[in-house]
Parts: C-alpha cells; sequence; structure tokens
C-alpha cells in the first residue's frame, strides 16, 4: 500500500520526473528551483541515470537537448533569470522537435528581482519568450500532489508530441509541504515517443503522421538525420522553400492545437450556477478556494475555475464556465498576465484583474472582498 | 574522395562555401579521420554550431546537429554523457567556440569529456560577413575594424591547454594530410580533444586583408607553419609571425562520463536499471 508522506513541491516535481522515466538532468543553480537538482543529483545515478550541472542556463537547455536525442527523457529546472536564458533553446528544441521538460519555479521579476519571493509573472515568457512563432505547452500545478502528477503528464506530452513541455510552477507551490499519498509507480500511465519502424534509408525524422509528429529514432542506432534550428525538410535538411516553411510552421502549432482536448486540464468548484467565477492558477488557486467558500457561507454564489493547463489557453472551457457569470475576478501574482488572454474569451465588462507584485501572496479576504461586491453583498 | 563518399550526404551537396574556401578541405580531412579509424558510422554523431563551418554537418552521414550559434559542446556534453559508447565530433567555428561559446569550450576542457572538437579557424566571421572574432589577429581589418583590430586574439591552443584539454593540436587546411593524423589522434584520445585547424576565407578575410586568392592564402599557410618538432632547434627570431603546427599537448586525466560511470556502480541500488 502506498504510504502517506509529507513532501514539498520541488520534490514532487523531481520524483514525479523519476516516475515518469527521466533519465538526464542538466541545469544550473536558481533559487527556488534548486531542490530539484539536487534531489535528482542524488536520485538518477541509483538509476543509472544522469545529472550534470552544467556551467550556465543555456549550456544546460543544450545538454538537455543532446541528451533527449539520444533517446533520453531530459529535464531541467530553473527559475526566470534562467528561463530567460533558455529561451533560444527552447526554441531550438520547438523547431527540431526535441522532446524535454523545462520547469521554471517563478520568482518574482524583473531581472533577479526578489529571488524568494512567489510570482507568477512568466506566464507570457513561457508563451513567447522565445523569437519566432510556435505552440506551446505550458502546465501549472496548484499543489504538492498535483506537482507529481503534472510532471507525469509533462514528460508524457513531450515524448507524445516531440516538443519542450514548460512546468510552470510558483514558489509557493515548490516550496510548499503537503502529505500526499502518492500513486504505485505501475499505476502511473508513461508514454514513450514513437519510434521508426521501418527501415533506416527510409527514414525521415521530421515526416509527420497523422497525428501531425514523426517517430523519432535515437541516436546511435543508424537512423541517419540532420537536426537543425533552421527551416527544414522531412529529411531534416535546411531548405528555402516558402511552401514547406508555413507546412513546417503550421504543424508546430496545430499538432499542439489539435490535441488540445487532452492536453486541457482544468478544476471547477462551483461553478455550476457561479455568477461570480474566480479564475486562478497555480499557488494562488489556494486562496481562492478559501475566499469562493466563504463567499458561499455569506450567500453569494461564487465559483473557482482552476487552470492547469496555462498553454495553449484553453479559451472554450474559460468562456463556457464563464457565460453565465456576472463577474470574472482574475487574481494573479503579476501586473496582469492570463488575465488578457482571458478578455479574450470574457467580455470585457465582466472582468476584474485582481493583482499583486509585492512578493507576498494573496491573503483570501483580498479576493473575498471583490467576490461579495460582485455578488451584491456586504 | 574514394573512400569517404559514403561518409557524405550526396543529397545535400553541393555545399554553399564559396569557390577557395578552405572548409571543405577541413571536412575531407576529417571524414579521412573517421575512414582511417573505421569508426562505426552508427556510433558517431556529428554536432556543428553555427557559421559557414558549422554547415559541414548538413554534408555528412551521420546522426548529425547543427545546434544554435556557440552551443555545439553543450549539446555534444549531453549526447556524450547520455550515451557515452557514442563517438561525438564537434565542428564549429573560432567566433562560435570562442566567443559566444568560450565559456562552454573552457567547461568542456574542464570536465574533460571525451569529445573531439575540430575548430575552423578562419580568423572571421565568415557567415555574418567579415567581423572581427576573438581570433582575428591585432591590426588585421574586418567589417567592423575598419581601421585594424585593437583587440589581442587568443590562441586556442594554449587556452585549451590551460583548461584542461588532454590532446591539443594544430593543422591547416594546406598541411590536410597532417590535419587527418592529428584528427585521428584526438579522436583516440580518451578525453576532451581540440585541434585547431587553420584555414582560409579569402572571401570575408582574405580580400579585406589582401590576401590574394585562395592558393595564395594557401602557400601562407605553408609558409608560416612550422612542424612542432622543429621549434627546438630554432631561434625565437625565427619564429616571428609563424605559427606551430603539430600535437603540441597530451596529457592523462580523468575523463567525465567514465567517471560518472563509476559512480553510477558506486552508487546503483541492487537490481536498479
Ligand atoms: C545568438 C546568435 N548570435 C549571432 C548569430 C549570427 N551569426 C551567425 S554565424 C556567426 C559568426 C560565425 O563565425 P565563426 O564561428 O567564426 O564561423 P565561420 O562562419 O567563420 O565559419 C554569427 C555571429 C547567431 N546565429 N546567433
Ligand atoms: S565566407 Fe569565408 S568561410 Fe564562409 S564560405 Fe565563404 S570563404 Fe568560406
Amino acid at each position: 500500500m502506498a504510504k502517506a508522506q509529507l513532501m514539498q513541491g520541488n520534490q514532487a516535481c523531481a520524483v514525479g520526473a523519476l516516475a515518469a522515466g527521466v533519465t538526464f538532468f542538466a541545469g544550473y543553480p536558481i533559487t527556488p528551483s534548486t531542490e530539484v537538482a539536487e534531489i535528482l543529483a542524488e536520485m538518477l545515478p541509483k538509476f543509472g541515470g544522469k545529472f550534470i550541472q552544467m556551467e550556465d542556463e543555456i549550456a544546460s537547455m543544450g545538454a538537455v537537448c543532446g541528451a533527449a536525442l539520444t533517446g533520453a527523457k531530459a529535464i531541467t529546472a530553473t527559475s526566470g533569470p534562467g528561463f530567460s536564458l533558455k529561451q533560444e533553446l527552447i526554441g531550438y528544441a520547438s523547431m527540431a522537435e526535441i522532446p524535454c521538460v523545462i520547469v521554471n519555479v517563478q520568482r518574482l521579476g524583473p531581472s533577479t528581482g526578489k529571488p524568494t519571493s512567489p510570482a507568477q509573472g512568466d506566464v507570457m515568457q513561457a508563451r513567447w519568450g522565445s523569437h519566432g512563432d510556435r505552440g506551446v505547452i505550458a502546465l501549472s500545478p496548484t499543489s504538492v500532489r498535483e506537482t507529481f502528477d503534472i510532471t507525469v503528464k509533462a514528460f508524457n506530452f513531450a515524448e507524445k508530441f516531440r516538443t519542450p513541455v514548460i512546468l510552470l510552477l510558483d514558489e509557493v507551490v515548490g516550496h510548499m509541504r503537503e502529505t500526499v499519498v502518492l500513486p504505485e509507480s505501475g499505476d502511473v500511465e508513461v508514454i514513450d515517443r514513437k519510434r521508426p519502424a521501418g527501415p533506416p534509408e527510409d527514414y525521415q525524422a521530421f515526416k509527420p503522421e497523422a497525428d501531425g509528429v514523426a517517430p523519432m529514432a535515437d541516436f546511435g542506432e543508424g537512423y541517419y538525420y540532420h537536426v537543425t534550428g533552421l527551416v527544414h525538410d522531412y529529411k531534416g535538411m535546411p531548405s528555402q522553400n516558402n511552401a514547406l516553411t508555413t507546412e513546417l510552421i503550421d504543424r508546430l502549432h496545430t499538432k499542439i492545437e489539435r490535441a488540445r482536448d487532452e492536453i486541457t486540464i482544468y478544476h471547477q468548484d462551483y461553478t455550476d450556477d457561479a455568477e461570480v467565477l474566480v479564475i486562478a492558477y497555480g499557488g494562488t488557486t489556494r486562496a481562492a478556494i478559501a475566499a469562493v467558500k466563504e463567499a458561499r457561507a455569506k450567500g453569494v454564489k461564487a465559483g473557482l475555475l482552476t487552470l492547469v493547463t496555462i498553454w495553449p489557453f484553453p479559451g472554450e472551457v474559460v468562456a463556457k464556465a464563464a457565460a453565465k457569470a456576472k463577474t470574472v475576478i482574475v487574481p494573479e501574482l503579476n501586473y496582469g498576465q492570463l488575465v488578457g488572454e482571458i478578455e479574450r474569451y470574457v467580455p470585457r465588462e465582466k472582468v476584474v484583474s485582481l493583482t499583486r507584485y509585492d512578493g507576498e501572496l494573496f491573503r483570501p479576504e483580498e479576493i473575498l472582498n471583490p467576490i461579495i461586491t460582485a455578488g451584491g453583498g456586504k | 574522395m574514394a573512400g569517404i563518399e559514403k561518409y557524405l550526404r550526396k543529397s545535400a551537396l553541393p555545399h554553399i562555401w564559396c569557390p577557395g574556401c578552405g572548409n571543405g578541405i577541413l571536412l575531407a580531412a576529417i571524414l579521412r579521420a573517421i575512414d582511417k579509424l573505421g569508426l562505426d558510422q552508427k556510433k558517431t554523431v556529428i554536432v556543428s554550431g553555427i557559421g559557414c563551418s558549422s554547415r559541414a554537418s548538413g554534408y555528412m552521414n551521420f546522426n548529425t546537429v547543427h545546434t544554435a550559434h556557440g552551443r555545439a559542446l553543450t549539446f555534444a556534453t549531453g549526447i556524450k554523457l547520455a550515451k557515452p559508447e557514442l563517438n561525438v565530433i564537434v565542428l564549429t567555428g573560432d567566433g562560435d567556440s570562442t566567443a559566444i561559446g568560450g565559456n562552454h569550450f573552457i567547461h568542456a576542457a574542464r570536465r574533460n569529456v571525451d569529445l573531439t572538437t575540430v575548430i575552423f579557424n578562419n580568423n572571421i566571421y565568415g557567415m555574418t560577413g567579415g567581423q572581427y572574432s576573438p581570433l582575428t589577429p591585432m591590426n588585421a581589418k574586418a567589417t567592423t575594424a575598419p581601421f585594424g583590430h585593437i583587440e589581442r586574439s587568443f590562441d586556442i591552443a594554449a587556452l585549451a591547454i590551460a583548461a584542461g584539454a588532454t590532446y591539443v593540436a594544430r593543422g591547416t587546411a594546406f598541411h590536410a594530410q597532417l590535419l587527418t593524423d592529428l584528427v585521428v589522434k584526438g579522436i583516440e584520445n580518451k578525453g576532451f580533444s581540440v585541434i585547431d585547424a587553420i584555414t582560409q576565407c579569402p572571401i570575408s578575410y582574405g580580400r579585406k586583408n589582401k590576401m590574394g586568392t585562395a592558393a595564395d592564402m594557401l602557400a601562407w599557410q605553408r609558409d608560416s607553419a612550422v612542424m612542432v618538432q622543429a621549434v627546438s632547434k630554432m631561434k625565437p627570431e625565427d619564429l616571428e609571425g609563424k605559427f606551430v603546427i603539430g600535437e603540441l599537448y597530451r596529457s592523462v586525466a580523468p575523463e567525465y562520463t567514465a567517471e560518472y560511470d563509476k559512480l553510477i556502480a558506486r552508487v546503483a541500488k541492487k537490481g536498479g536499471k
């Protein structure tokens, strides 16, 4: 029987990665993400996996890409400044369709900001941080147990869609300790990338199958192919062809868009009859649910939609949940990042943005008060 | 080309290099080294950065990665650590490896990862049209040094040795056969090997510095190179304006991926994978 254990969010991330089959970590220390590296430094060699502390975040991202090409399930963990440094190679991993997981335990910025303070300031960096245009998967768990599950999902999505997946933790979730019961290893669904079945001579590493994803051969198996960040043809060779360029960039989006339902993870609490809907994500959800419950106790029909999948943005889910509500309240630990996206699906006059960027968490009453005001209470 | 044709991706040819560029000679020398050693093609990976020289990987029929500018060694480190049985050869430019990639270069050397890095050293940024690189000599001209370059240049070999590389050599496009031998020894070395391969860029460097045709630049390599064996018999003034070629340094040090495997053997749980 699985037993209850006290665990931190960052630890759950490391353990989740192991459950998903991680075999490679490369990273560079930065608060508040370092526990992920420290735990994997200890655990990976015990299972024959590899850990390396590189000279910086760029190097870490390069090593992760390289390892993933040999067939490894690879991960790196960082925070805002390091995430910025990785952006060029995150874009490379998208373009070259290299599966990997990038954990960003967000801290307050810009710049070195407040290293130990919680924030959710990298929502847009996760989407648009790298140059150019591509489909992005970014997931933001709300609890320690969910961090375990979502880390496994992150690997599964990375492998299935041959893409980098971003795990957006925040300092609250990363450093929070909770008692959790983790599933037995056999109960965890683990997905591995498709490998080619045909003869190596016929292999085209970037020729999509019906799901938009090509099988990926491990380096060293005799399936020779070229990997480049340049626009490339099905064999990976650089190309200037315009039609091919459009097709490739389209596919970097559509392979993810098409799987939107599968990728979209969210929770709803008291939303069925909610007149005031709170939409929250990450660590902010905890104050939000306390506020919603308190509002209900005071007779206001409040509800909470928790977005775990941040990108691709679950617009339909938001639109549906918000349709009956008079007011939609969006608390975020930033100057207002996801709220702009929500306003694309909910009439602006219904939306109330709550922001906090001083390095402290929302207290439940900061969310409760606007709920009561919107709900016509006192 | 006989013998090395099987290592070329014929569909990727013709190459993009300018007529007279030395990159093709270096590519052939490297393929000859691979052939001479009889490396298993399946188990050989070529990693390059960004620049004219780094396009070489695309012409080679192996698992090849054309990474981002300056980052070849980071990818190569990940590949080698994740799968140490692979032979990993890194092809990079002088700007790629010592400017934007300088930090990775010294750390790969310090770790002594079993990689063989061939630096296509044309003293200039070729692909972006002739801006100065950390290997542009003082007083030479570049598009971003129109009045002559006022920075000192790196000595790649000295840099590599100081950082911990265990095999360091220098060759040239003119001495192509020697270059093949140096690459062979670099690949044979269990550790971080650096081959500074001097090559000509008649278009972006030669033209600006009035070095004549590609043939003149090759003659310049011939006349300026001194075999390492000859140095001890020469007076310091004879070495003025010359550079030394051949095997410059060799040492033995723990190799990173082998050390990691030992670590695994030490800590691996019984029955663990
Ligand atoms: C991050 C980044 N900065 C700049 C560039 C532009 N760039 C492409 S190639 C190159 C210089 C290459 O010079 P070198 O490495 O000496 O190789 P060569 O072209 O001379 O063979 C530069 C600066 C880039 N691609 N990426
Ligand atoms: S610019 Fe120089 S280095 Fe680049 S291909 Fe032309 S000759 Fe070669």
